[in-house]
């Protein structure tokens, strides 16, 4: 957390002491009316919450980026980050689609591990080209039914980006679930991603799980 | 020099034609609002790109970086390369046109930003070669075009179109392009050869970009299972994250399996 951006957050009403007091009342009570309305469990993860769980998942990644260590073993390790901060269980299900559903638990966990590999691989690779850089984490705000917190990339060479992380605790854990980086929206992107190599395969799981191994 | 009394009817007629996509039926794909009735013909043209980014551009563009691995960042202990000396100028180059763009839509702010902007880079850049007003003053650009113009102005974006050497575009930002080359203050004041230098600069400054984001440009392009959907997706998202009209987010949790991703018609390899 160094410096407190938020560009798109709602103005800090003067006549309240602490705006963030007024945000965690709001996410509570969406969280409330989310809870009674689906019998979900009530949930408690508030914006300063979200923001300082972004910041610990950005110094990883950092350290990284920074070690100075060969390719393959940097990606295991941003795989790593990925499975502790991330949920890889609802981003591998929601980019799978429909055939999620169709597959046996058997089949989906052997795909879910393969696609944290190739996610591993994938950004792992773009993040080589954040070496000198820094990114900047922002401030937090409700969105529908999760957190958006706001940060900045600072890359050598080029304008800085507004990367957001969508963090929601709904599957029982804090986690994120979601990266947008500029507008490119991660998990539409894979789902589309996914959705072409499934149809290359003819829907076969099995077949693209073995594809995503190689993949990345 | 004045544009050539032809251009305006010119504009008018690719306008029309390029508008008239709009009718077409756009689909919800992973949340995104697809609009692409030239899809056939898009392909046929995205595969004409990919190959010559593959074997032109591509090639060419990693030789004017002069990298041999890694990453393309600049030099080691912040040099600036050839190559970014290049993007630079064109970059400076383009900034007459862009503040005409903020002022169309009503923003002097980033007008006057880029202006100082343009001022500093000139003259303590040395013709632009240098970033000055960036790294010492904190004055980065702000990028706008016509296609962003139309857009406040209203305009819809119309439909998803993959333009020949210049890529995916929109039919609004098509017509933004045309625009843009007819209102550039730089045409008003350059005599034949500045601008023909002018023009080659912002050429060699989009190949170094080029260059500089080779490795996340081969992704989308070679790694790809869809290149075309992919390129048109990101294209998309991203443009209209510029011009303020991004797409709802999702919360995959309301449901993991979402919308069927399937309803979208024909994926070919």
């Amino acid at each position: 957390m160094t410096t407190p951006m938020a560009p798109r957050s709602p103005k800090p009403d003067p006549s309240r002491p602490d705006p963030r007091i007024g945000r965690r009342a709001v996410l509570a009570l969406i969280a409330g009316g989310a809870g009674l309305v689906a019998m979900r469990p009530a949930l408690a993860l508030g914006g300063a919450q979200a923001q300082a769980f972004i910041q610990r998942a950005v110094d990883d990644v950092y350290a990284v980026i920074n070690s100075g260590q060969a390719p393959a073993a940097m990606y295991r390790q941003f795989e790593a980050i990925l499975a502790r901060y991330g949920d890889v269980d609802v981003v591998a299900r929601t980019v799978l689609g429909p055939a999620a559903r169709q597959v046996s638990a058997a089949q989906f966990a052997s795909y879910k591990a393969a696609f944290q590999g190739y996610i591993g691989r994938k950004y792992g690779k773009r993040f080589r080209e954040f070496v000198g850089g820094r990114i900047e984490v922002g401030g937090a705000r409700a969105v529908k039914s999760y957190v958006v917190v706001d940060s900045v990339a600072y890359l050598s060479g080029r304008a800085p980006m507004k990367v957001e992380w969508h963090v929601s605790d709904r599957s029982g854990r804090v986690s994120f679930f979601n990266l947008i980086i500029e507008g490119v929206n991660m998990l539409a992107s894979e789902r589309a991603e996914m959705a072409a190599m499934l149809a290359r395969r003819k829907g076969d799981v099995a077949a693209l799980t073995a594809d995503l191994q190689r993949a990345g | 020099m004045r544009p050539k009394p032809r251009s305006a009817p010119l504009t008018a007629l690719i306008l029309t034609l390029l508008l008239a996509g709009c009718a077409a039926r756009p689909v919800l794909q992973d949340g995104i609002t697809i609009n692409d009735p030239f899809e056939a013909q898009n392909r046929r043209v995205h595969a004409f790109n990919k190959a010559l980014d593959a074997q032109v551009i591509g090639p060419v563009a990693r030789l004017v970086a002069g990298r041999d691995d890694g990453p393309t960042a600049p030099g080691e202990a912040g040099q600036p390369r050839p190559v970014d000396l290049v993007i630079n100028m064109g970059a400076n180059l383009s900034l007459p046109g862009k503040i005409v763009n903020s002022l169309l839509q009503g923003q002097p702010g980033p007008a006057a930003r880029n202006m100082f902007r343009l001022a500093i880079n000139s003259t303590l850049g040395i013709a632009g070669m240098f970033d000055p007003a960036g790294s010492d003053f904190g004055l980065t650009e702000t990028d706008t075009d016509f296609g962003q113009t139309l857009a406040v102005w209203g305009l819809p974006e119309g439909a998803y179109v993959e333009l020949p050497l210049l890529g995916p575009s929109t039919a609004r930002d098509t017509a933004g392009k045309v625009v843009d080359v007819l209102i550039d203050p730089l045409g008003q004041v350059l005599d034949r050869r500045e601008r023909m230098l002018a023009l080659g600069l912002r050429i060699g400054s989009k190949a170094g970009e080029r260059a500089r984001f080779g490795d996340t440009v081969d992704s989308v392009l070679q790694d790809s299972a869809d290149s075309y959907a992919q390129t048109r997706l990101i294209y998309l998202m991203h443009r209209r994250y510029d011009v303020g009209e991004e797409d709802a987010g999702f919360d995959p949790y309301d449901d993991p399996y979402g919308a069927p991703v399937a309803e979208t018609g024909p994926v070919a390899p």
